[in-house]
């Protein structure tokens, strides 16, 4: 179990090592035109592109821009942190960058560090402090959603597949196709309207993210609404295949087996049935968690939650490309490490993968 | 009833009568059972003969509850210790189940759940039925497994399924079936997905654990050639009903329906060199529109008059055991010693 362990571990950080490659070479070699004569404004002298291009690094070759944004990504950038992102705010050899007030200088945090993404193209601010503050709201969002999802969706699964063509059966399929067919945004501004306006605690469930640290009460309030939207479309699509794959279980002999040394229903259903027909919710659970880092765009959106997904439309809106790069290396974090989280826990749960 | 044959000594333990199964489908009704008596003495090995689709495996699903009764219209009795199975509520069959009454199945790759050590599922079979800590469990499951002739199963209880080969699963599935020390043992095709020289071990095993426990055991099979090794009783099944029952001596040296004709031309015997392998002609019946009157009689080269009209009763007409055909005893010893002297002659 442990060579599994590090023999999968050494593949996430290959997997993550070749996104950054294919990352770098989409949104730095690929598009074409230069960055910098959009970032220069509207009538760019050749001094000031120029300007702009050094400042960004964008005169130097490609391996050596990749090879930066590598040592940048693992080694962290306080050294060549800008100026003004650093705390002493020293906003000295002005001729080196086009702005010279951010935000960093006022709250005197820096943006630098580990991991280093670079500058944002447009709020001239380090992405990597952007991605900090929005990281902790997606990931509010996602583990309150996909918690409600799950228990919704494999419940919902387990009493339709048991009670086969009757009408709790008909019943959760009908929330199911509910669930799928309706759109997150008129589900999110009906759940919005209904209970911001139409009912009276209208106040302690509004929009917006409320930090945890500050007000746990109004971060759980703030953020109900949209872990419930958010996880009625998954839970639909779980409770379909649980059921789907609880049927084909229950039909196997191993529970005919079961049956026949006696075990009562309840045990065969729950102990034999159910452990083998999660195994695949598994997998679909590891990679819908990671894609929803940076994919809740939607539900961001309505809940006005300052998260990855919003960050994301944002940056390719405006061709931030560091920006974007930073999302895309976040999410492919996200996917590569529960990839592992899963085969663990696959492997953990289905014997037959362990010795293979 | 209709079943008058006797074996010779000893009461039923399970005795059959008038058992139909018959599922409700939007085709039409599928009678997968028919009309079907039998029963199993102590002691005995009781061998159910027929092609897929003859009702064997429903048969004896039944008999352990493990048909639905929501989907399936039973009739009839199946009497197990005085107690009729069929009435007997979940609860108490479920007693029942895994403890007196017993079952192993076809596919030992597919029996054994997948996740869970086989050690750990045979501890769970020990424990439903008795009040047990898991280590007297477990150690009822090592020698069990050590009698069924696991070897080192004190190590092997830790293996999961994957790691056993499929004549090991079998054994282990024995050793299952047998924790409780059952009344009857249904051994449905227990062979069919092994090895030749597994088959024979495990048919050995079956033999010897019959006679060491003194259980009657149901055997299951399309395979004539292993009623012939073991079963004292065959009954010879086509389209849910019994065709032919009797002692295996006199199923096999004095057939009397023409369908346990067919089956035993189409396999061959190893000492008679050079005979021909007469297969029947046709197929099966659709179950859901089982033929009229007997249900061979479209493939049956002896058909006249009443044979598509009637159902023959299942009887004995002077042959000697209880068939259903309508030819007289005299006609079918004519015609079976014809048919034997026509296969050997054609093969000289």
């Amino acid at each position: 179990m442990g060579r599994y362990v590090i023999r999968r571990l050494l593949w996430t950080v290959l997997v993550v090592l070749l996104v950054t490659l294919l990352t770098f070479v989409v949104f730095y070699v690929m598009p074409p035109g230069n960055p910098a004569i959009r970032f220069a404004g509207k009538q760019p002298t050749p001094e000031l592109i120029a300007q702009v291009e050094k400042q960004f690094g964008l005169d130097r070759s490609l391996p050596e821009q990749y090879a930066h944004f590598l040592r940048r990504l693992f080694l962290g950038d306080g050294t060549e942190c800008p100026l003004y992102l650093r705390p002493a705010c020293a906003i000295e050899p002005v001729e080196e960058f086009v702005v010279l007030e951010t935000p960093g200088c006022a709250t005197g945090v820096s943006g630098c560090g580990w991991p280093g993404l670079g500058m944002s193209f447009d709020s001239r601010t380090a992405v990597r402090q952007e991605l900090i503050e929005r990281t902790p709201r997606t990931l509010s969002l996602i583990v309150g959603a996909a918690v409600i999802w799950l228990l919704l969706g494999v419940s919902i699964g387990v009493l339709s597949a048991l009670k086969r063509r009757t009408i709790w059966d008909r019943l959760a399929m009908g929330f199911a196709l509910f669930g799928i067919s309706a759109p997150v945004f008129w589900l999110g501004l009906v759940a919005l309207w209904i209970f911001t306006v139409k009912l009276p605690f209208a106040e302690s469930m509004g929009t917006g993210y409320v930090e945890f640290g500050t007000d746990p009460v109004g971060w759980f309030t703030h953020l109900i609404l949209p872990w419930t939207v958010l996880a009625l479309l998954y839970a639909a699509f779980y409770a379909r295949m649980t059921r789907g794959n609880l049927i084909d279980t229950m039909g196997e002999d191993y529970i005919r087996t079961a049956r026949a040394k006696g075990l009562p229903e309840r045990r065969v259903i729950f102990k034999h049935g159910l452990r083998a027909s999660l195994t695949p919710i598994v997998t679909m659970f590891g990679l819908d968690v990671a894609l929803l880092v940076g994919g809740a765009v939607i539900t961001e959106t309505v809940f006005n939650i300052q998260g990855l997904g919003n960050y994301a439309v944002q940056s390719a809106v405006s061709a931030d490309l560091p920006a974007m790069t930073g999302v895309v290396v976040i999410v492919a974090f996200a996917v590569a490490f529960m990839n592992l989280v899963v085969d663990i826990v696959y492997a953990y749960l289905d014997p037959r993968v362990r010795y293979s | 009833m209709s079943n008058a044959y006797a074996s010779p000594r000893g009461e039923p333990l399970l005795d059959v009568r008038d058992l139909k199964v018959h599922f409700p489908t939007p085709d039409g009704v599928v009678k997968a059972v028919d009309g079907l008596s039998f029963s199993v003495r102590r002691g005995e090995t009781f061998g159910i003969v027929g092609e897929s689709g003859s009702g064997k495996s429903v048969t004896c699903l039944t008999a352990l509850g493990l048909i639905n009764r929501k989907s399936a219209h039973i009739e009839g009795e199946v009497l197990f210790k005085g107690r009729d199975l069929l009435t007997l509520p979940q609860d108490e069959l479920r007693k029942v189940r895994g403890k007196e009454l017993a079952m192993i199945f076809q596919d030992p790759f597919a029996c054994l759940h997948p996740m869970y050590r086989v050690g750990d599922q045979l501890v769970e079979a020990v424990q439903i039925h008795d009040d047990m800590s898991k280590k007297a469990a477990r150690e009822r499951v090592v020698e069990m497994l050590s009698a069924v002739g696991i070897p080192r199963p004190r190590e092997r209880v830790r293996d999961y399924p994957h790691q056993y080969s499929g004549g090991m699963r079998q054994r282990a599935m024995i050793a299952m079936a047998l924790l409780h020390n059952p009344d009857v043992l249904i051994a449905d095709e227990p062979t069919t997905a092994l090895d030749v020289t597994v088959q024979a071990q495990i048919l050995e095993l079956i033999e010897r654990i019959k006679g060491e426990f003194q259980i009657g055991v149901i055997l299951i099979t399309h395979d004539l050639g292993v009623v012939a090794d073991v079963a004292q009783t065959v009954m010879v099944m086509y389209a849910g009903r019994a065709m032919e029952l009797g002692g295996r001596n006199e199923v096999f040296e004095r057939p009397l329906h023409p369908y346990t004709w067919g089956l035993l031309e189409s396999i061959p015997r190893v000492m008679s060199k050079g005979e021909l392998l007469l297969p029947i002609e046709g197929s099966p019946p659709s179950l859901i529109n089982v033929p009229a009157g007997c249900p061979f009689h479209p493939r049956c080269p002896h058909r006249f008059g009443p044979c598509d009209e009637e159902r023959p009763a299942f009887k004995d007409r002077g042959g000697g055991h209880p068939e259903a055909c309508h030819l007289t005893a005299e006609d079918k010893r004519k015609l079976w010693v014809e048919r034997e002297a026509g296969r050997t002659k054609v093969a000289v």
